[in-house]
């Protein structure tokens, strides 16, 4: 059965079809890019997968299920974790406690025994600091565990975003332009987390990026979309030396 | 020795000791004052308003500063604690012993200004910034209004109220009125002290302290610093944002038991929005967030207009000043940059001093 | 009949709340602050004026035009000296606790001044009463000037802020302050000319507000403003219409509520219509609704 099945989904804001039938099958354990031109509607493909905006027609359906519809915290609760275009931390709080946010439905305990610091306080939260330590050191950010987000420097706060994001234990990883504002080397160095990512976490993972050598790198399939509409889906290759495709980046 | 431990804590651990002993040391101090009698009688009956402001404060931070939404309808959650306790004791009376009758108020005003709390949480918080801050403002006002109205007797037959006056109560000759309208409650046993209202004070440092640095409470900080970003990590805003609320309602309700059982006559008209605003003041001045900081901010600004009484009329013309001055030196971006030059000049001296 | 006149009466009291609240949703539009100190502006501007009137025995007219200029540049000092150290500060609030301790000290430098008695306001509007039906229902010339007073500050406050060069400039650093000052607007002096007109209007409402109402302490501002804050809000905070249509729905909901269910809780009904409002549409009667881009 595929992870992720989309079908027909679209989205109308004010006249103007963002969205217009799109369909997208993910096979678990993928590494599947959705490319396009700026404003061709990937982050509203985004939005409307994890339930920011809620889609005038079409089924999403993941891991079988039907998530069609269902608010933002059921869809990450049903396994759709993201990251965010415009990076959006917890700036206020800890590289660490960024993490452990994440970790919220995972290790929990009462609002109660937090207050009264009952036994399962402490244990739940010594599971939390290993378990979010762990994530952290994947990302190589375990040495700025105390720091707060907002003084990473802007690569590593991209890292912490997906470190968060894994914390919630997805099946299904949505990337939202991890490599912009990275150099070169940091993009390689983002390539190798990715990969790693999918097998340590045994994830399927969806991502948006503007940047070709990192989607010929490691994306297996390629959707491309223009004007809100699939213009062509397949073999990472073969879309990216597709004529039309090619015309839609650079124009006729 | 007390140094070594505070080394070896972690830093929030350090910090909430450090806040915990504040408040004992003041607490050792002013009680040494007071048993040496060196202290005004003016400067003892201040002691408890310190305490109500004090709670009032802390609690009202745990919604602007962890929270993140701007509350101006506080006082409406210590006057339905004040009544709702006062009007507990009046009708219970010698029924009960003294402390367990206190208790019993003190949780029933929590209870009480609580269940409001969520009440008014639920609608207000579907709203945001300046519109929340002008909604929580007007259920501030219309609590208050309807204090002033309301009008509740008992005898033999039980309960009676009434929005209009006594005479409609509709009481045998015998009964009492209890809440009086916009007379308020009068007779409420003089049970506030000090140390109770110290011991509420830690007691509320306790409730609010280990919630800001347990999972809820960095739910609630994550949903402040992103909102979208905390529901993708499956946070649901709105049970903590409503566990904010209440939480500090309930708190302030205490605060408002404590207010009212201090004075043996409570009125509406201690809690209007320039009580609300007052208590904002607290907070922004202390430091948005920082429990600590409106600690000390209600204590400096509780006393300041007594140390100012000797200025008769321009005591609170100095108030204003002081108060615009201490925001702007505190706030202005300008004001900071010079501070940390400041700071970095004596620095950069004792070091040289030090070579 | 009584109807009629009670709700002449709402439109009357409505429209100073409307022309507080320019002022009011003005600077919030441009200066993106809650000014709590407007409410005691409209104080200082009707001491000024009393003062002008039976201290100096004044024409009323250049004693309103004085009361204005007043107000004006109080505005403007209030601004710079106290606001704008504050403007890129890292919390909104304060900007707001600031204003605060402008309104106390508003307050109290009114009270050293002129004491804390209450002194009766003589009504300056000599225009005559309007009898209508038979006599049955009298409008007072109180009444017609503030309502035409306010209805022509709002026509003027609309094509300034629509057809002159500054008061474009007001519209775009409402909209992008940033982008404003890019384009070669000079942001701080926009800034100044809002809080001179939203001062200057405070004057004007101090008056029409304290000739209707004629008792006046130090602290007769600060009701009015948090009403008129309130209409502002219930209009859609930034629109000039919405402060208006939210200032008068006010007054009338206000006077009608005194008189047909009680002068006690007419403020609670007030609240609770604003409430009712704010939950039906979250941003105001004409407020715009802005989405925040994932």
């Amino acid at each position: 059965m595929a992870m992720l099945e989309v079908k027909g989904l679209s989205i109308s804001f004010g006249g103007l079809r963002a969205v217009d039938g799109f369909d997208l099958t993910i096979e678990e354990g993928m590494l599947y890019g959705l490319i396009g031109p700026n404003g061709a509607g990937k982050t509203t493909v985004f939005n409307l997968l994890t339930g920011v905006y809620k889609p005038d027609e079409g089924i999403v359906r993941l891991d079988g299920k039907d998530i069609t519809g269902k608010s933002i915290v059921e869809i990450n609760k049903g396994g759709i974790a993201r990251t965010f275009q415009n990076i959006r931390l917890f700036k206020e709080l800890s590289v660490l406690d960024n993490v452990k946010a994440g970790l919220h439905n995972h290790n929990t305990y009462s609002t109660i025994e937090g207050i009264f610091r009952l036994p399962k306080y402490y244990r739940v939260e010594k599971e939390m600091n290993s378990r979010a330590m762990e994530i952290l050191k994947v990302f190589d950010l375990d040495a700025e565990a105390d720091i707060l987000a907002s003084n990473l420097p802007y690569g590593k706060q991209r890292k912490l975003e997906i470190a968060r994001a894994i914390a919630t234990e997805p099946k299904l990883l949505l990337l939202d332009e991890p490599a912009a504002g990275m150099n070169p080397n940091e993009t390689g160095e983002l390539m190798d987390t990715i990969r790693f990512v999918r097998e340590k976490f045994g994830m399927t993972i969806l991502l948006i990026e503007h940047d070709m050598k990192l989607v010929s790198g490691i994306c297996e399939e390629l959707t491309v979309l223009n004007f809100g509409q699939v213009l062509t889906q397949g073999k990472t290759e073969e879309v990216l030396n597709n004529p039309a495709v090619i015309t839609a980046y650079l124009g006729e | 020795m007390k140094m070594n431990i505070l080394k070896t804590m972690n830093k929030t651990t350090k910090s909430n000791t450090i806040t915990y002993l504040l408040v004992a040391v003041v607490y050792l101090v002013v009680q040494l004052l007071v048993t040496t009698g060196n202290i005004s009688s003016l400067m003892k009956g201040l002691l408890v308003p310190l305490c109500v402001y004090v709670i009032a404060a802390i609690s009202l931070n745990l919604v602007v500063g962890i929270s993140g939404e701007l509350s101006l309808g506080h006082a409406g959650f210590m006057c339905v604690g004040a009544y709702a306790s006062a009007f507990f004791s009046v009708l219970v009376g010698d029924a009960l012993p003294e402390m367990l009758r206190f208790i019993l108020a003190i949780l029933i005003g929590a209870g009480v200004a609580a269940i409001f709390g969520i009440l008014i949480g639920i609608p207000v918080l579907k709203l945001r910034g300046d519109y929340l801050a002008i909604v929580t403002l007007a259920f501030g006002e219309i609590i208050k209004n309807l204090m002033n109205v309301m009008y509740v007797g008992r005898d033999a037959d039980g309960l009676h109220f009434s929005v209009t006056d006594t005479a409609s109560l509709n009481m045998a000759p015998d009964g009492e009125v209890i809440i009086k309208g916009a007379l308020g409650i009068t007779g409420t046993p003089k049970n506030s002290t000090f140390t109770i209202g110290v011991i509420l004070i830690l007691i509320a440092l306790f409730i609010i302290l280990n919630l800001i640095h347990s999972r809820s409470g960095r739910a609630i900080m994550a949903i402040r610093d992103n909102r979208i970003a905390a529901e993708s990590v499956g946070i649901n805003i709105t049970k903590y944002k409503l566990m904010a609320f209440s939480i500090s309602a309930a708190l302030a309700g205490v605060a408002g038991v404590l207010y009212a059982h201090n004075l043996s006559t409570l009125t509406v008209k201690k809690f209007d929005y320039n009580t609300s605003i007052l208590i904002l003041v607290f907070v922004v001045l202390g430091g948005i967030g920082n429990i600590r900081g409106s600690m000390i901010a209600a204590v400096i600004l509780t006393v300041l207009p007594e140390v100012l009484r000797g200025l008769s009329d321009y005591r609170m013309l100095i108030y204003a000043i002081v108060l615009i001055a201490m925001m702007l030196f505190n706030w202005a971006p300008s004001a900071i940059n010079w501070r940390a030059k400041i700071k970095a000049k004596i620095k950069n001296r004792n070091m040289k001093e030090a070579e | 009949m009584s109807f009629i006149s009670y709700l002449i009466n709402g439109i009357s009291l409505g429209s100073v709340y409307a022309i507080i609240a320019l002022g009011y949703t003005m600077v919030y539009g441009i200066a993106k602050m809650l000014n709590f100190a407007h409410g005691d502006v409209i104080m200082i501007g009707a001491y000024t004026v009393l003062t002008l009137l039976t201290g100096a025995g004044m024409n009323p007219y250049l004693a309103v035009l004085i009361g204005m200029g007043t107000c004006t540049v109080l505005g403007i000092v209030i601004e710079k000296v106290a606001y704008k150290p504050l403007r890129n500060a890292s919390s909104s609030l304060a900007v707001l606790i600031t204003a605060i301790g402008v309104s106390y000290l508003l307050q109290n430098t009114a009270l050293l001044i002129f004491g804390a008695d209450t002194k009766s306001f003589i009504n300056i509007i000599t225009c005559p009463s309007v009898s209508l039906a038979q006599g049955e229902l009298t409008i007072t010339g109180t009444t017609i000037v503030t309502i035409i007073t306010c209805l022509v500050i709002m026509c003027g406050l609309m094509l300034f802020v629509n057809k002159t060069k500054p008061g474009r400039a007001m519209k775009a650093v409402s909209e992008d302050r940033g982008a404003a000052q890019l384009m070669g607007v000079n942001v701080n002096a926009t800034i100044s000319l809002t809080f001179a007109i939203g001062s200057g209007l405070a004057a004007v409402a101090g008056v029409l507000l304290c000739s209707a109402y004629p008792s006046l302490t130090p602290y007769t501002g600060a009701m009015p403003g948090i009403k008129a804050f309130v209409a502002a809000v219930f209009g859609g905070i930034g629109s000039i219409p919405g402060a208006m249509i939210g200032g008068i729905l006010l007054g009338i909901i206000e006077i009608l509520g005194k008189a047909y269910i009680s002068s006690q809780v007419a403020d609670a009904i007030v609240f609770a219509v604003l409430i009712i409002v704010l939950l039906v549409k979250p941003t105001g009667l004409f407020g715009k609704n802005i989405q925040e881009k994932v």
